[in-house]
């Protein structure tokens, strides 16, 4: 018997998936932190009155909508699913809560957004609905919805408009007021952020999104309840847009039967910038809403920064594709470091 | 449970489990015509039969994933109609599937604890606890796999300990497992043994499909042969031979397991010099000639796989050579390996090896499409009957020619994967796990298959955890342990003792 072997000094090293996976995360937020640091930067040193507090306020109010939604759609993207209505669901709750408030003006704020709630979450249930039960495509049905939600809007506000006089003065002031200096709507989107981040990261049904959307084979040989779970997913994410449409009309004070028409591609790109798969499995939260606040902050600083409209569609095009185009790379990066490393640990 | 081993079916007892008269048809395919199966508790009873025989789809009934077309189940003598795998689960019925099917997202403690992790306050997940319990059950197991990496990239072996961790968390009254040991050498074996027994005296019952049958005697009492879907028998291990028992599988004589014909070894084809990779192997060298087969055995997880897919390019390496036929391959890329005349069959067969949702004629004839098609056209006729006759050959059972490749039995699967590449006319193959879960009759083809090639020529690389069919076939063997070359052995000096020692670097295997 012959020995080819020879002794080498170092033994293999280990290092553990884990935090190779967290670095990448990491770096993936930390990405997205520096090019909104980046574009703040260059645009406060053409324009100082962008990063002035009352600027900086409305850039935050403008994300807030557009956080809400993309925490929202982020449930849905990570089952493999896609919303298409959530502007139309927007828009719909905008108009009827309005609508609401101005024949009962005496209805607290609270009461508001929970008819905001609820009116989002019966147009998730037909979402889900209809994709669970009818074996839908998420996509096909919820373009077909996003077109009946629209008119239904136009149905009931029969071409008129709801003004900020017809609305109660306390509504109104809960869109532009504030405690501690920081806007009501924003408090709203960071406290729907944090707690869907911890229903994502740290519940059985949270991390059931994840095991829907990373293989679905496996999820039904592992008895997940995926109907129940897809429901959730499309309730939850109809719910938000649906609060967005009270936070839009509180914000903007008149309501008219447009209101939100063509945010839902706003929020898939917020969405896929943030960092979300857009075949499910994996993302977060924190992600989307950093994704949304970069794509306002950008949609914000051009117009300062004297770069015309087609470029700015441009630029927001170029960052989605840099986006997909880094997740595959990076995604191609960790399997191939996945397999090289030594997955056995001591 | 004292009654298993002095009477087949001991009148006392009631069993846990039990089918009658079940059939399943898919389509025009009909997997099961009459299955019957009692399951005692405190007994390991094995399942074996011809690939495609039906066992799969029999256990899939057991776990919820199918439902028979006709037929009774019972659960403790109750007769129950699984619509789910929760609902199965929850009469305490644990199973490992055949095929290991992960979330690659998540990580390998979640993934074994996916839908009961463990809670702290308030039902958040405490991550913590359930590393640790991970940790655990891989002690148990005896592969310390990290419990926060992703279950992405995982090898096949690696995945199938997953699944194991994943059954055998549950305190399942019924452990069912489909071929777990596949992919597995020797060590984790017994392992995974020592812990299904444990269970098994605790009173559960356990139900073991394997093509190994050095294995099945080892862990079970009792045998149930199935063919074409329909129960044969059901005997005492103690009181049936092997041959018996392959005889019912097959219902006719079978040759003795293929030795390799002795071939006068040519030139030397494959030259693998220094190569390494960080972290996973370093400074492997060897040759192999026109007309060997070197076998490549080790531990799982001692970077037997890794070596060949460096080695055909699909992975990149960090330093040394391979050359072919004195060309030197450029690394990290398998299109020129492929050029270079060297063909590599992948042990994982539903990730690499096959594309499941294409037609099995597609598969078989994926590599040669250029060859077989005319001004850029596939021509059906060529396909088809290059398809015909490699199925043919290999024994596969299936429907159509047209079929998806994943609706094929896991052994069926692996023979189309294998005359993907077979049929290639390569001047270097490489093997990984060739004959994972292909039964017995099909595996003395499949070697007698590879016997011919080296006798034409071909320089045959093989890794296989299968010791047997290392034994068999190989001329020489090359030892892997931790990533490096322990040492080579001659056909006359490979035992399972001389492999074992230098596998594990200790004596007995423990
Ligand atoms: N989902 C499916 N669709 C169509 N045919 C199927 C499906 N599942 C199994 N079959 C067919 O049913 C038969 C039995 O398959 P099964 O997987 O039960 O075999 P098996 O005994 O487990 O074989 P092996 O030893 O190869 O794993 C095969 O002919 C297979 O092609
Ligand atoms: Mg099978």
């Amino acid at each position: 018997m012959t020995l080819v072997a020879r002794p080498t000094d170092s033994a293999p090293t280990t290092r553990t998936g884990s935090t190779l996976l967290d670095a990448v995360l990491r770096f993936r937020a930390l990405g997205l932190l520096i090019a909104l640091v980046a574009m703040v930067a260059a645009t406060a040193a053409v324009n100082s009155r962008f990063v002035s507090q009352q600027s900086i306020r409305d850039i935050l109010l403008g994300a807030a909508i557009t956080i809400l939604l993309a925490v929202g759609m982020t449930v849905v993207v990570l089952t493999r699913g896609i919303d298409l209505s959530v502007g139309s669901v927007l828009g719909l709750s905008a108009y009827v809560t309005a609508d609401f408030l101005q024949v009962n003006p005496g209805t607290p704020v609270p009461v508001a957004m929970l008819l905001g709630l609820a009116i989002g979450a019966g147009c998730g249930l037909v979402n889900g609905a209809v994709i669970h039960f009818g074996k839908v495509p998420a996509l096909v049905a919820t373009l077909g919805t996003l077109y009946v939600f629209r008119g239904i809007v136009y149905f009931v506000a029969g071409g008129s408009r709801i003004n900020a006089s017809d609305m109660p003065r306390g509504f109104l002031d809960f869109g532009t007021d504030r405690v501690l200096g920081i806007p009501y709507l924003i408090i709203v989107s960071l406290v729907v952020v944090v707690l869907a981040g911890v229903f994502l990261s740290r519940y059985r049904a949270g991390r059931d999104m994840y095991a829907l959307g990373s293989s679905p084979e496996a999820a039904k040989l592992a008895g997940i309840p995926a109907g129940r779970r897809l429901l959730t997913a499309y309730v939850l994410c109809g719910a938000l847009a649906g609060l967005g449409g009270v936070l839009h009309a509180a914000r903007f004070g008149t309501v008219d039967a447009s209101a939100g028409s063509g945010m839902e591609l706003n929020v898939v790109a917020a969405v896929v910038v943030g960092g979300v798969a857009i075949f499910g499995g994996s993302g977060t939260v924190f992600g989307a809403a950093l994704g949304a606040l970069l794509l306002t902050v950008i949609s914000n600083a051009l117009p300062v920064l004297s770069v015309d409209q087609f470029w700015q569609q441009a630029i927001v095009g170029a960052l989605i594709l840099g986006a997909i185009g880094l997740d595959r790379f990076v995604g191609l990066r960790v399997s191939a470091s996945l397999r090289r490393k030594d997955s056995h640990v001591d | 449970m004292s009654a298993m081993g002095s009477a087949p079916e001991p009148p006392q007892l009631r069993p846990v489990v039990s089918l009658d008269g079940v059939t399943k048809a898919f389509g025009s395919v009909v997997a099961l015509r009459d299955a019957r199966l009692e399951l005692f508790p405190g007994e390991a009873h094995a399942l074996v039969g011809e690939n495609g025989a039906g066992k799969s789809t029999l256990i899939k009934i057991l776990a919820g994933v199918h439902r028979p077309d006709t037929g009774i189940v019972t659960v403790n003598g109750e007769t129950v109609e699984f619509t789910n795998t929760a609902a199965a689960k929850d009469a305490g019925i644990a199973v490992i599937y055949q095929e290991p099917t992960l979330f690659p997202d998540l990580s390998v403690a979640e993934n074994i604890f996916v839908g009961r992790q463990p809670r702290a306050r308030l039902g958040l997940i405490d991550r913590a606890v359930m590393n640790r319990e991970a940790a655990a059950l891989f002690a148990r197991l005896g592969v310390p796999l990290d419990p926060e990496r992703p279950a992405k990239g995982l090898s096949i072996a690696d995945q199938q300990i997953v699944e194991i961790a994943k059954a055998i968390s549950v305190d399942a009254t019924v452990l069912i497992m489909d071929e777990p040991t596949a992919a597995l050498s020797g060590v984790e074996v017994e392992r995974l043994f020592a812990v299904v027994r444990g269970l098994r005296d605790a009173g559960a019952a356990v139900l073991f499909i394997s093509h190994r049958f050095d294995e099945v005697e080892a862990l079970c009492q009792r045998v149930t042969v199935m063919r074409d879907g329909a129960h044969v028998s059901t005997d005492l291990m103690a009181e049936m031979t092997i041959d018996q028992i392959v005889r019912r599988m097959v219902g006719r004589e079978l040759g003795a397991l293929f030795p390799k014909q002795d071939v006068v070894p040519g030139a030397v084809v494959l030259e693998v010099e220094a190569l390494s990779r960080a972290g996973l192997f370093r400074d492997v060298s060897f040759q192999v000639r026109a007309g060997e087969i070197v076998a490549l055995a080790g531990l799982v997880g001692s970077g037997r796989s890794e070596v060949v897919q460096a080695v055909f390019g699909i992975d990149p390496r960090d330093a040394g050579t391979v050359r072919v036929a004195g060309r030197t391959l450029p690394a990290g890329n398998s299109k020129a390996a492929m050029r270079a005349g060297v063909a590599l069959v992948p042990e994982d067969r539903r990730q690499q090896g096959l594309i499941l949702d294409l037609s099995i004629m597609r598969n078989a004839t994926l590599v040669r499409r250029n060859r077989l098609s005319r001004f850029g056209f596939l021509t059906g006729g060529a396909e088809r009957r290059e398809a015909a006759e490699w199925t043919r050959r290999l024994q596969t059972r299936y429907g159509r020619l047209t079929d998806p490749a994943g609706t094929l039995s896991g052994g069926n699967q692996q023979k189309v994967a294998l005359a993907k590449w077979l049929a290639t006319d390569p001047k270097v193959l490489i093997v990984d796990e060739p004959t994972r879960g292909i039964d017995v009759g099909t595996k003395a083809e499949v070697h007698r298959l590879m016997s011919q090639l080296a006798a034409d020529g071909v320089a045959i690389v093989m890794v296989s955890s299968e010791l047997p069919e290392v034994l068999g076939m190989a001329d020489r063997v090359l030892v892997i342990r931790e990533g490096r070359l322990a040492g080579e052995l001659s056909r006359a000096e490979a035992t399972e003792e001389s492999v074992m020692f230098l596998a594990t670097g200790r004596g007995a295997a423990a």
